[in-house]
């Protein structure tokens, strides 16, 4: 499909910059990256504008009180730096259906939608669960050595991979 | 000013996120279907540098590390059940943040399945922490402590398994 004029940084380059990031952060903010806590408290905010007393009652949005933290500006930003990498790099591209998707299930846009939303859905739930994303288990987690970081790790990529296979069948071909 | 360092934290986040392609479907789904571990790449040089520095930084006594607690049946479960997600939606969400960011309509769809996968959760979570939450809960350890090991030797040997499973990765073209 279209083949994005800029060059991409090394993994290995971007994943070490973003590590010494994460170390500032730390040092500075004394803050660790995260991402999941932030839909859980913008769910509260949004369940605020229909029923406060319900949310208030909650043993959940007690826990996590719907309010804008440090992690919920840092989740905008990913958002932000990723538009200003994109537009900068002149990769912006509005896309409805991912390349892999369309190359096994068509150009269809409701059909990815469903299963985006529904993935969403699950993603979440387990990760709330589990107490944590790939941001605040695999990476904050992993690299402080805690046994649940790496464990969810672990298990995050084990029912990747199953899924993954469950879509696109066995075997490496494209 | 917290809120300030969080907005600029994920913003350099998002930048080398979406300049290293991670934060895209098919990399995401590359992964996860063994072809192509550019994610796994940049997660574990995150974690191989932010290793060393918090580790450095925690033994010279200037910043606290933050341990997820090991409820052993939480997050495994929770584990398996994001990850079937992540295999449908395509994005955790970190990196769905990020893909809106470049203007992938399909991670909107994946963000607002998670916005509603946390205000499930929230509703079961009464009922969660009665039960699944309580099963096996180990407190906040970490794998030194665990083993009764030096955290420097761990690291030593995280990053040594690190640098071998990476060329084991550019020797496959993975």
């Amino acid at each position: 499909m279209d083949e994005h004029k800029d060059k991409p940084l090394s993994p290995y380059l971007a994943g070490g910059l973003s590590g010494l990031v994460l170390i500032a952060s730390v040092w500075i903010a004394g803050k660790y990256f995260g991402a999941s806590t932030t839909f859980v408290r913008s769910a509260g905010m949004i369940e605020n504008l229909f029923a406060p007393e319900h949310v208030a009652q909650n043993a959940y949005f007690l826990k996590e009180a719907p309010l804008v933290d440090w992690q919920w500006m840092f989740v905008l930003g990913i958002i932000i730096g990723s538009l200003i990498a994109a537009l900068t790099t002149g990769s912006f591209r509005l896309r409805a259906v991912p390349d892999m998707w369309q190359g096994r299930f068509g150009s269809g846009r409701a059909s990815r939608a469903g299963a985006a939303f529904l993935g969403g859905v699950v993603a979440m739930f387990g990760a709330r669960l589990a107490g944590g994303c790939p941001s605040g288990h695999g990476l904050s987690g992993s690299l402080q050595l805690a046994v649940s970081g790496l464990v969810a790790l672990v298990c995050f990529f084990l029912a990747g991979v199953v899924m993954a296979r469950l879509i696109y069948g066995p075997g490496g071909g494209r | 000013m917290k809120l300030l360092l969080g907005l600029i934290t994920g913003l350099i986040f998002g930048y080398l996120m979406q300049r290293a392609r991670v934060i895209r479907y098919d990399k995401q789904l590359g992964a996860l279907r063994l072809q192509d571990m550019t994610i796994v790449k940049f997660m574990l040089s995150t974690v191989m540098v932010g290793m060393v520095g918090v580790y450095l930084l925690h033994d010279l006594g200037v910043v606290k590390l933050s341990i997820k607690s090991f409820d052993l049946a939480a997050v495994i479960l929770g584990g398996l059940i994001f990850g079937l997600g992540w295999g449908l939606v395509g994005y955790c969400p970190g990196t769905a943040s990020g893909a809106l960011g470049e203007g992938r309509l399909d991670a909107a769809w994946g963000m607002l399945g998670m916005l509603v996968g946390a205000g499930l959760y929230a509703e079961a979570y009464p009922a969660l922490s009665a039960s699944v939450l309580k099963w096996g809960q180990l407190g906040k350890i970490t794998l030194p402590q665990a083993l009764g090991l030096n955290h420097w030797l761990i690291i030593g040997l995280f990053i040594l398994a690190g640098a071998l499973l990476f060329w084991w990765f550019e020797k496959k073209g993975l």
